[in-house]
């Protein structure tokens, strides 16, 4: 009986669950209501086969159980009965594959009237490549990549020249406009991933992978990496503004272009050429942004002199000491805010004095700075 | 029938132990094997319920452990999916469930290479060694246990944003091959032995389906882990003398690798390839066990045993051709889609079937409510639980939005955690007393049940709700206020911290289990020979526990299949399978 009430309690409570838990699919906000459409026929089908076995099974067991004596019905076989269950499982599978399949093929052909977004993955952060008014992508490879070009784009290519170079984590991208997503990767797998918009694809250095959708609500979201990319997955995070027209437009007349970037590098001294060198062969900038954007760790842009706040309410000016210490022993002083993540590093003296240098050479004009983003 | 001819096997002199090293340590005795298989299992399988009860820590309240970054949680996952899928669930039910009814239930004396099979045991060790060896390694160097997650994908498995890229994955790598080595005598000695040496009158369609379970998920094992072994040794190549067969050019952490020209989706395939049969490896002999578990403690005859077999059986080819329905977003050719959604909801048929005959077994039966009866009928509910969330993951459109969420974490693990693991308690509950020649504790066992049932089910079904939300897997922190987006509402956050609970309950309910599995085997009250009332071979042994070479000098004939319960004109509720029919028909 007991046994029976709580095979029945898990059938019937799983259903409610169901019902009245709030947890479900976020709102969409892309084209892919038909893969809505085919979880809800899958939902609907598994379901009732669920609560059907779920039920007979508590029910038999209510029944049937055990008394001394009696002897069950020897049935080895029911060939009929056998047949027809075959069937009806196989009518059911059709009908929640099908839709799949129809969905799937939608999902697979990029309608002709798409615009291209190439984005770009790596430990971890995203970047972005538009492909200018010619509409063609410069070719790029990882075999290409330096630090003045960050995305691999090959040298004397004229296709590369007006592509839009956006180093920023924030993509914007206008409204009912049809995008197909190409996708690479400087280093690991990746996967580019707006929940809203349903669709997603892994990144994979040494090929181009891509997906298509077209967005239909207007709104900030998240961009989040789902597939395990190492110690910073969980912390690589972009975003995708949805926004009108117009707007789109504007945003996009603030863009370089390659061959813009190409013109306006900052050039460096040697020394900070040098401290440059040393943080990029350690992975520093894995952690820390170089344009004002907050990720693990605090950027780099500007940080050279400032008053900082340490998440024990003092504050102080960066300076030697305080850049030695944080490279040697990173948790003795922690800034507000952030938590005790990076690892300890043995630089040489020289290697340090080389990294203030760059250091130095991050401090930028106040109107250059991008605005932080606000990471929540 | 002529009584004089006796078959040659009968009358070789079986190598009886002579020292004590001999009879408990070197065994060549399959059911000794089996108990060394079984308590090894266990013993790493608890070092992953430590591991999960830190992961689960963290994730509901993050910060409150001390030293546990994202470093040491990406090692948790990975070193508990590893334990949990390879070291505790394939050694569990082959190397413990395997040796122990193979020989028994086909009523042969042993396995046909005994020697073999005690290799495969130590071999075995010496891989379960290897992959913990990690952990006090870490306290004297610098070795950090692998981080890249159980799939292992490179390139970032051997790169330096993932901890353990230098030596750890080495380890594990190293483990898993000589595991493999471990899996092939162990799986070599199943298939000969079922094969060759079934008894007299033991026809294949007369096999109980355990023994079925186990035969074809060892064939899916010799087909499918020889890809993880080539899989391995080319990473290690990879990782160890700089080829390129998994890496492509790339920037790693800003510096460029020598790397260049290699295809990270070639391990993907390589993987899946053993993956996705290894799952149906676990799968099957937890439906074989089930099967027999419910018939016989329902009293009644599976319901359509040739379907359960050729179910069995189709499950199995089909688990060859589903590989890359774990790669539906990995970048692979998207006409793939199509086909291998296809053959993955084709499986649904054949498994569906085992569903409803299991179901259909309980009507008009005789159902006695034993401890191994409870964990097979839960079995059977968190299979369908399982089952049915694999037809959304498996149709390749939906699996687009829920890949890589805790929707998939919560449909692998109750349908390839949960429900073996239900299957394996109920094995032991079941075959204990043959085993030991003593009862496991009643009460107890059934508190046990309640806690593991419930608590799975409660800790499983409400996660998939959080991969609809959105939640990804693998993510050190999915807490409010850390670095997760704003979209995460915070009463999914109080549902994180239920699940925790949930977890920690279950794990300290394990303890009873391991109590009674002590305590029973010393205090437990006497079993007699065939205490369930059931029909098996292993169940016929002149001696409970079977002696070395399990049967007197003849070995037993075998005149039926293994479920005649309730047949009619007999004085029983059962009729073993060594019953003569009777002369006339």
């Amino acid at each position: 009986m007991l046994v029976a009430l709580i095979l029945l309690a898990v059938v019937l409570g799983s259903v409610a669950f169901n019902f009245l838990s709030p947890w479900t699919f976020l709102e969409l906000g892309s084209n892919w209501a038909l893969i809505d459409f085919t979880v809800l026929v899958t939902f609907v089908i598994c379901g009732v086969a669920f609560v059907i076995l779920g039920v007979y099974m508590a029910w038999w067991v209510y029944k049937y159980k055990y008394v001394p004596g009696r002897l069950s019905e020897y049935e080895p076989e029911n060939p009929k009965l056998e047949a027809r269950l075959t069937i009806v499982t196989t009518i059911g599978v059709v009908v929640m594959l099908a839709p799949g399949l129809v969905a799937w093929d939608q999902y697979v052909r990029v309608p002709p009237d798409a615009t291209e977004l190439e984005v770009n993955s790596e430990q971890w952060k995203w970047s972005y490549r538009l492909p200018g008014e010619d509409g063609i992508f410069g070719h790029a490879h990882n075999k290409y990549i330096t630090f003045e070009n960050p995305m691999g784009i090959m040298e004397g290519d004229p296709y590369a020249e007006d592509d839009i170079i956006i180093t920023s984590q924030t993509v914007k991208i206008p409204i009912d406009r049809k995008v197909k997503v190409l996708l690479r990767s400087k280093d690991v797998l990746h996967d580019f991933w707006v929940p809203e918009i349903r669709a997603k694809m892994d990144s994979v250095p040494g090929m181009v992978t891509y997906f298509w959708f077209q967005p239909t609500l207007l709104g900030e979201f998240d961009i989040l990496c789902a597939e395990l990319c190492g110690r910073g997955h969980h912390t690589m995070r972009g975003e995708m503004h949805v926004v009108s027209l117009d707007e789109y437009e504007t945003w996009l007349d603030a863009q370089v272009t390659w061959a813009e970037m190409k013109a306006g590098a900052i050039p460096l001294s040697p020394e900070a050429m040098q401290g440059r060198s040393v943080a990029e062969s350690n992975g520093c900038f894995a952690c820390h942004s170089l344009d004002g954007t907050r990720m693990v760790g605090p950027t780099w842009t500007n940080l050279w002199g400032s008053t900082v706040q340490m998440d024990d309410g003092t504050s102080l000016v960066v300076d030697e000491a305080y850049v030695r210490e944080s490279i040697a022993e990173p948790g003795a002083k922690i800034r507000e805010g952030y938590s005790s993540e990076m690892t300890p590093y043995e630089f040489s003296d020289e290697d340090i004095a080389s990294v203030i240098d760059f250091l130095k050479s991050q401090i930028q004009e106040e109107e250059q700075v991008e605005q932080p983003e606000s990471v929540e | 029938m002529a009584t004089a001819e006796i078959p040659y096997q009968e009358t070789v002199p079986l190598h009886h132990p002579k020292t004590w090293l001999g009879k408990y340590v070197f065994s060549q005795d399959h059911k000794v094997i089996a108990v060394q298989y079984g308590i090894t299992a266990m013993a790493v399988g608890l070092v992953a319920l430590v591991l999960s009860w830190l992961m689960r820590i963290q994730l509901a309240f993050p910060g409150l452990l001390e030293g546990f970054g994202p470093d040491e949680y990406l090692s948790a996952i990975t070193m508990h999916g590893m334990i949990m899928v390879i070291y505790l669930l394939t050694a569990f039910l082959l190397g413990a469930f395997g040796n122990f009814c193979v020989p028994l239930m086909c009523g042969a004396r042993d396995m046909v290479f005994p020697f073999v099979n005690m290799l495969s045991y130590w071999v075995y060790l010496i891989s379960v060694i290897l992959l913990l060896v990690v952990y006090p390694l870490m306290l004297f160097t610098d070795v950090a246990p692998t981080g890249a997650g159980w799939t292992l994908y490179p390139p970032q498995t051997i790169t330096a944003g993932t901890p353990g890229a230098d030596w750890g994955i080495v380890l594990m790598l190293a483990s898993l091959a000589i595991f493999i080595v471990a899996f092939t005598m162990g799986g070599l000695n199943y298939i000969t032995t079922i094969l060759q040496a079934r008894t007299r009158g033991m026809t294949l369609m007369r096999m109980p389906l355990t023994v079925w379970g186990i035969f074809i998920a060892t064939f899916l094992g010799l087909i499918a882990f020889p890809a993880l072994f080539v899989s391995a040794v080319m990473m290690l190549l990879d990782r160890l003398i700089g080829t390129s067969f998994f890496m492509p050019a790339i920037v790693s952490l800003g510096q460029k690798l020598e790397y260049s020209g290699g295809q990270p989706l070639l391990f993907q395939h390589l993987f899946w390839f053993f993956g996705h049969p290894e799952v149906y490896i676990v799968a099957l002999p937890a439906f074989g066990v089930v099967s027999d578990l419910i018939s016989v403690h329902a009293r009644k005859n599976i319901f359509g045993y040739r379907m359960m077999v050729w179910a069995i059986v189709a499950i199995g080819i089909l688990s060859l051709i589903v590989w890359a329905h774990h790669m539906y977003v990995a970048g692979m050719h998207p006409y793939f889609g199509f086909f291998f959604a296809t053959t993955t909801l084709i499986i649904a048929v054949p498994t569906a079937i085992k569903v409803y005959n299991w179901t259909l077994t309980l009507w008009r039966a005789n159902i006695k409510l034993t401890v191994p009866m409870l964990f097979a009928l839960s079995f059977v509910l968190t299979f369908i639980m399982g089952g049915i969330t694999g037809l959304f993951l498996g149709n390749v459109i939906i699996d687009i939005p829920l890949s890589d969420t805790y929707f998939v974490v919560a449909h692998f693990h109750m349908v390839m955690g949960v429900s073996p693991i239900l299957a394996i308690f109920g094995g032991i509950y079941h075959w204990y007393p043959k085993l030991t020649g003593r009862m496991l504790n009643d009460t107890v066992g059934k508190i046990h049940f309640y806690f593991t049932f419930i608590g799975t089910y409660v800790i499983y079904f409400p996660m998939h709700y959080l991969g609809f939300v959105g939640v990804p897997r693998r993510y050190y922190e999915t807490a409010l206020g850390g670095t997760f987006p704003d979209f995460y509402p915070p009463s999914a956050h109080y549902l994180n911290i239920f699940i925790t609970i949930a977890a920690l309950v279950v794990g300290i309910a394990q303890l009873l289990f391991i109590y009674n599995l002590v305590h029973s085997y010393f205090k437990g009250e006497k079993a007699s020979d065939n205490p369930w009332g059931a029909n098996s071979l292993e169940w016929r042994t002149p001696q409970t526990p079977p002696s070395h070479g399990n049967w007197d000098e003849r070995l037993p004939t075998v005149h039926r299949w293994a479920y005649d319960f309730g047949v009619p004109g007999h004085d029983t509720d059962h009729v073993p399978q060594d019953v003569p029919r009777k002369e006339s028909a």
